[in-house]
């Protein structure tokens, strides 16, 4: 019976506050996509475009972000973050430390993660654009804004569902690595209530419980919104 | 740009690459050898070994590695049953348990790569192999294990710079591998950039050197593949 005590929504239930640290992993995660959606088009686009530099700089960013510890890159944000804003404090007048919130180092950090992984995602779904296509769009004379609009973004969009729903997975468990800052998320909520009642076990499990509950959602959610992205084709190998 | 401090740092912190290699290898080991059973189990006839192996891997894949270490490191030690056991001396050291959740994770990521792979066997092979008489161990060894490796062996390499990535977090279960002894070195000195840099170029380093290592691999298991030169 103390289980349901525990684990409830009563005065001495953690239940709530573990719900509450779930939708608090969603938000952060939502963010980074977000984030990393902006970073991850400019990315690819560098590592597209026939300019050197850029296809450098691009290669340089996605091996770096997918080749050290996340756990590394939030450290860097984290504390790095805090002293850049400490010292805008400083030329601004105020004297002290401020911290970065940790929402926000979390989001950024998660974020430039994911932006590096959906990068790959998107060059690989330009790529598998008929060339035809685009070259067909240039010949009825479709300009370069025109084209991205009507034949590049939403052929794309469909390319990379499947990729960003495994992007999502993974920042989904890379957000659990921003509790290191203290942000009351689903890990850091499960670990508080953990040590506050020497029931370790039983709310690492139940917060890995949630965990598998957001992720076998989210996964139902990416195959529908695949199922309705090609509803229009042809069904061919690898359908959802 | 400070020398003294990047050099005293980079000593530092090459002092602990030796504890991230040992958590590594360890863990792709023993996360093989179990990947290997769980596939065993995920491709049999049998449902209720079919299904636990589903489960498995759900359970897994679908959970941050964090939460698993925890769940062993803290979570196993509450259990009168495993504190007085034979069992105890060594799941009290963070590093088994770093090693044994490391192992447990990568074995649900496996065994569906290793899946992918066995599904990559065409089974026209199998057919020539079961009609000159090969079953059983044999067909594993000889035909089905080599081409499955070797159709595997892409996904898997990306699996395994995944793992040299997951041991920073045993950091977390105080083993002072490299990313735990940066984030000392990080609030000792607050210097987070050259740190960072430091650690972040042995990471890069050694994923460089395993990545090139598969590779090689991958080119000798797949000599067939390429032209072979024509005698005059």
């Amino acid at each position: 019976m103390w289980i349901i005590g525990v684990l409830g929504f009563g005065q001495q239930g953690w239940g709530g506050l573990l719900i509450a640290g779930a939708l608090m992993t969603l938000c952060v995660t939502i963010a980074a996509l977000l984030l990393g959606a902006v970073l991850g088009t400019m990315v690819a686009w560098a590592k597209l475009s026939g300019n050197a530099v850029l296809r450098a700089l691009g290669n340089a960013y996605t091996t770096v972000f997918r080749g050290v510890p996340e756990l590394l890159i939030i450290y860097l944000i984290y504390f790095g973050g805090s002293g850049a804003v400490t010292a805008i404090g400083r030329y601004l007048g105020y004297e002290g430390f401020l911290g970065l919130p940790s929402f926000a180092a979390g989001a950024l950090a998660v974020g430039i993660i994911s932006g590096a992984y959906q990068a790959e995602v998107y060059r690989g779904a330009f790529l598998a654009i008929p060339k035809g296509e685009l070259e067909a769009a240039e010949a009825i004379g479709m300009h370069r804004g025109l084209r991205f609009r009507r034949i590049i973004a939403p052929q794309v969009l469909r390319f990379a569902i499947p990729g960003i729903g495994n992007v999502w997975q993974l920042s989904l468990k890379d957000s659990a690595l921003v509790s290191v800052t203290g942000l009351a998320d689903l890990m850091r909520t499960s670990q508080v209530a953990a040590g506050s009642t020497r029931q370790y076990f039983l709310f690492f499990i139940a917060g890995g419980c949630l965990y598998l509950v957001l992720t076998s959602l989210s996964d139902r959610l990416f195959n529908r919104a695949e199922r309705r992205a090609n509803r229009s084709m042809p069904s061919s190998l690898g359908q959802a | 740009m400070d020398f003294v401090f990047i050099l005293q740092t980079m000593r530092t912190l090459l002092a602990a690459v030796p504890m991230t290699l040992a958590l590594f290898f360890l863990s792709i080991f023993f996360g093989g050898l179990l990947a290997l059973l769980v596939v065993w189990m995920r491709v049999a006839r049998n449902p209720i070994l079919s299904n636990f192996a589903k489960g498995y891997i759900f359970v897994f894949r679908g959970s941050p590695l964090l939460i698993q270490m925890f769940l062993v490191f803290y979570g196993l030690g509450q259990f009168g049953f495993i504190r007085y056991s034979f069992l105890w001396p060594f799941l009290r050291e963070p590093f088994v348990c770093a090693v044994l959740s490391l192992a447990l994770c990568t074995a649900g990521y496996t065994a569906e790569i290793f899946r992918g792979g066995l599904r990559a066997v065409s089974v026209k092979e199998i057919e020539a192999a079961r009609s000159i008489g090969m079953s059983g161990f044999l067909l594993v060894r000889r035909i089905i294990g080599p081409i499955a490796f070797r159709h595997a062996l892409p996904a898997y390499s990306t699996e395994i710079v995944m793992m040299v990535k997951s041991t920073a977090l045993a950091s977390l279960v105080t083993v002072w591998e490299v990313t735990g002894v940066a984030q000392r070195l990080i609030s000792q000195t607050y210097r987070t950039m050259e740190v960072f840099l430091c650690a972040a170029a042995i990471y890069l380093i050694l994923n460089f050197l395993i990545l090139q290592a598969m590779a090689l691999l991958e080119h000798r298991l797949s000599q067939h593949r390429r032209a072979v030169p024509r005698l005059p």
